[in-house]
């Protein structure tokens, strides 16, 4: 299959930046609309859907502020079209009403927010990983977001295609959590082969018209993810934010159907975490201490648990790759034979409150924080993996 | 106009398993509907190309009640949401009802910004004065004096005027008209309909359960009586300005009708231009 | 191999612009590389640092610590950056713009009136590319074909200009003992 973005770029190794990246990802994946605000660090997303969006017959957008960038994106996921917007920690706060809609809704969009320093307007040029718990909790009620976060400028590339299938596979807002240095870190990437990308695109309604009960599942798909008719099909969805029936009617009075409705919306990605939590790890077989890290953080973790290494130390290392939804069941088993995690972030210690919930209790579970824009020195690690050995 | 009657709409546009609605007796959104569903059939729109969008409020309901598809949005953010419809699909006709809350207090910003562009929207906004489903708290529509349960010893800040900011932002089509003006309203409901464009009709339309009881019009028949006495049409007021008189009642009537190329053709253009 | 570049200096200077041409140019010699950037909030003017780390492996620690080579373009970045170079590396600076460019230590020097050259061309803009025809000069990490290449890429604007700037380096260039 062509890809037309593939095609127009004409090239295949490039040396780019985490936004370009997930500009070029979002239109391998037929992102067709991106609406957005500037904010530093994550302008340079936007930059870069000003440019190929008109050239590619997708529409790009600069919305009056970073409410209404996810408000038009939903609008326009509506219609069918995958949309995108980017943003950075203030502008995060702002989409998080929005953010929640899509989640009752059941409104595929890819949210990207490349992390600064908060709170408030912080740090902007500085990287941070301090919106881990709001990707997960930022907005109200009870729901289930998917969040990815990659450690390089390919690896952005690539989740970033991965946001969209995830997406459109759950119904779900996926969130990109970049941070500053990644994304405006350049590196080598090398765009994948057209055979080897998976490009994920909405279920259609198939039923009938008169059938059609745009929440009704099991019946285009085995999950419990609806399926999807575009505005403008003749399918006469009626979408809303209230609690509603199969109908899509707002019912916002029954427990019964409150109840039924959000476990839905959280178990249609929890019944599948096993295929969407994604993870890397190295040295485990023996090792009595496990470094976990996730995003630009696992990189100096990585230099750490290498040097540790070769000092003979027993030491590992988890990466989470998809770090929302949290795999309690698989991290446990992770885990399980260390006496000491470590959990490196450069925030004052937020993934590592699940880690705390999954850990034996005399598990050993030491946080090593960073904040202020600088990202964890390799020896910082180690000094810690070395003051914790037997 | 040809007589079109109830039955007919109802049976034609109405979604009758959302019935009946949540609107309370004398209260103009249903009026408000009607009026829409009379310039849509008229006009003979196809209904499946037709998004109605709506914000949160009362008036924000009537996307449900029609048999068509329907984004029930955000507290102020129908615009925006309508927006990224219209953008992605051009094929769509989208029409916005949103109350004057939603439209001019916390969607305000939403509102400028889809004018200065040119959206082709056609936004419908029902104007009550007040916040009726949070029980009749004071609005940024709101006259002075007025009582709400939060201006309880009367309204001291200046109402906006939604129709003269659509007006001097740029909207290619602007009019009011209260429900006490059904023909007038569905004609340019119509208008509106046909303007490639941002286009927007405000209604002034009765709460008696809310703002019209607190300001002692309890009944629509009270407050369809204020409609008629405390408004001027837009030709009778200029032609008493002309004289030097003053008055301070409400101009209703259509304010413009222009032709403005709308963003999705001029996006249009310029992506062709590119290549 | 590995090795770290940093260059330093103030905004408005193309600091960052220098980095991508060098990592780009590493890329199409084969290697992997990571370029970042430290910069303030000012567009002009401010402080500017820009880190390339080439490398035949994979490279997890994105930073440079003691630079291999660092080019240095301010008076405030030669107080902060030159004593980060690693023994024997080599700093490259403009001795114009740091006039007090005292330093001990076992490192290979070597100035570049880069300025002044690039006014001589015709703007002051180029100087940064005249800091890089230097840094080809006096270090061999990087072919001459590639550095050409990039910025043939990087900026296809005034490319006579730049070309010209990027041999002035190579040729002006003196290394101190």
């Amino acid at each position: 299959m062509a890809n037309d973005f593939i095609k127009l770029l004409g090239k295949k190794n490039l040396f780019i930046q985490g936004d370009e990246a997930v500009v070029y990802g979002a239109l391998i994946a037929n992102c067709r609309f991106f609406a957005g605000y500037p904010i530093t660090p994550a302008t340079e997303v936007a930059e870069g859907m000003a440019i190929w969006m008109p050239k590619l017959g997708g529409i790009y957008i600069q919305m009056e502020d970073e409410i209404a960038s996810i408000a038009a994106v939903i609008g326009a996921s509506c219609t069918g079209v995958k949309s995108m917007t980017a943003t950075s920690g203030p502008g995060f706060s702002l989409m998080q009403e929005c953010i929640g809609y899509a989640c009752m809704a059941e409104i595929p969009c890819v949210i990207v927010n490349v992390q600064r320093g908060g709170p408030s307007t912080g740090q902007p040029t500085e990287a941070a990983q301090g919106d881990v718990m709001q990707a997960m909790w930022g907005t109200h009620g009870d729901h289930q977001v998917i969040a990815l976060a990659p450690k390089s400028v390919q690896e952005t590339l690539d989740l970033t295609i991965e946001a969209f299938n995830l997406s459109e596979d759950y119904r779900v807002p996926v969130i990109l959590l970049l941070d500053a240095e990644i994304g405006h870190m350049r590196e080598k990437v090398v765009l994948p082969e057209i055979t080897d990308i998976r490009v994920e695109e909405r279920v259609p309604a198939t039923i009938g018209a008169d059938k059609y009960r745009p929440y009704r599942t099991g019946f285009t798909r085995s999950s419990k993810v609806p399926e999807f008719a575009p505005f403008g099909s003749g399918y006469k969805t009626y979408v809303t934010g209230l609690t509603h029936d199969k109908r899509g009617f707002p019912v916002t009075t029954s427990a019964e159907v409150h109840e039924e409705l959000v476990r839905r919306l959280i178990e249609k990605v929890h019944d599948d975490i096993d295929m969407i939590w994604y993870y890397e790890s190295s040295f485990l077989e023996d090792a009595e201490i496990i470094v976990v890290s996730y995003g630009t953080t696992s990189r100096p973790a990585v230099s750490a648990v290498k040097m540790a290494r070769k000092n003979d130390i027993k030491v590992g290392h988890v990466r989470l790759i998809t770090i929302w939804p949290f795999n309690y069941e698989k991290m446990r088993n992770l885990l399980k034979n260390a006496h000491t995690i470590i959990v490196p972030e450069m925030n004052l210690g937020q993934m590592i409150h699940p880690i705390r919930e999954i850990v034996e209790r005399n598990t050993k579970v030491i946080s090593a924080p960073k904040i202020g824009g600088a990202i964890h020195t390799p020896y910082e690690i180690l000094k810690i993996i070395e003051g914790n050995k037997n | 106009m040809s007589f079109t009657s109830n039955s007919l709409i109802i049976e034609k546009y109405l979604r009758k398993d959302m019935l009946p609605t949540i609107f309370c007796t004398g209260c103009g959104i249903g009026s408000v509907m009607n009026f829409a569903l009379r310039a849509i059939h008229d006009l003979n729109i196809d209904i499946n190309k037709t998004v109605f969008v709506s914000g949160i409020g009362c008036s924000s309901r009537i996307p449900g009640y029609i048999y068509s598809d329907g984004l029930h949005s955000l507290h102020g953010r129908a615009i925006a949401y309508a927006t990224g419809v219209k953008l992605a699909n051009p094929e769509l006709k989208v029409v916005v009802f949103t109350g004057d809350g939603d439209c001019g207090a916390i969607g305000g910003n939403h509102f400028l910004h889809a004018i200065r562009r040119n959206v082709d929207l056609t936004v419908i906004s029902i104007n009550n004065f007040t916040y009726g489903m949070t029980g009749g708290q004071v609005a940024p529509t709101t006259p002075l004096k007025s009582k709400t349960t939060t201006t309880p010893y009367g309204n001291i800040e200046y109402p906006i005027d939604l129709s003269m900011i659509a007006k001097v932002i740029g909207a290619p089509y602007v009019a009011r008209w209260t429900t006490a003006h059904p023909v007038q309203c569905i004609s340019s409901i119509k208008k509106a309909l046909q303007r490639k464009g941002f286009s927007f009709v405000e209604v002034l339309s009765p709460c008696p359960t809310s703002y019209g009881r607190l300001n002692k019009m309890g009944t629509t028949l009270d407050m369809t009586k204020y409609f008629k006495e405390s408004t001027i049409n837009i030709k009778l007021y200029e032609k008493m300005l002309a004289e030097g008189k003053i008055t301070d009642k409400i101009v209703i009537g259509e304010f413009v009708d222009i032709e403005k190329e709308d963003f999705n053709t001029k996006y249009k253009k310029f992506c062709s231009d590119l290549k | 191999m590995k090795a770290g570049i940093r260059i330093s200096g103030f905004g408005g200077q193309g600091i960052i612009l220098s980095g991508v041409i060098v990592g780009k140019a590493a890329v199409l010699d084969g290697f992997n590389v990571v370029q970042t950037q430290s910069y303030g909030p000012e567009a002009r003017g401010g402080f500017t640092r820009s880190e390339v780390v080439i490398s035949d492996e994979e490279i997890d620690y994105p930073k440079v610590e003691s630079a291999t080579v660092s080019i240095i373009m301010s008076q405030e970045a030669f107080f902060k950056y030159a004593l980060r170079t690693k023994r024997e590396g080599i700093i490259i600076y403009d001795p114009e713009l740091i006039p007090d460019n005292r330093i001990e230590g076992n490192f290979k020097l070597a100035e570049i009136n880069a300025t002044r050259t690039a006014s001589e061309l015709g703007t002051k803009i180029v100087a940064n590319i005249v800091m890089l025809g230097a840094f080809n000069e006096v270090c061999s990490l990087i072919s001459k074909d590639a550095m050409i290449e990039s910025i043939k890429d990087s900026i296809p604007k005034m490319l006579d200009l730049n070309l010209s700037a990027f041999e002035a380096g190579k040729k002006k260039v003196k290394i101190k003992t």
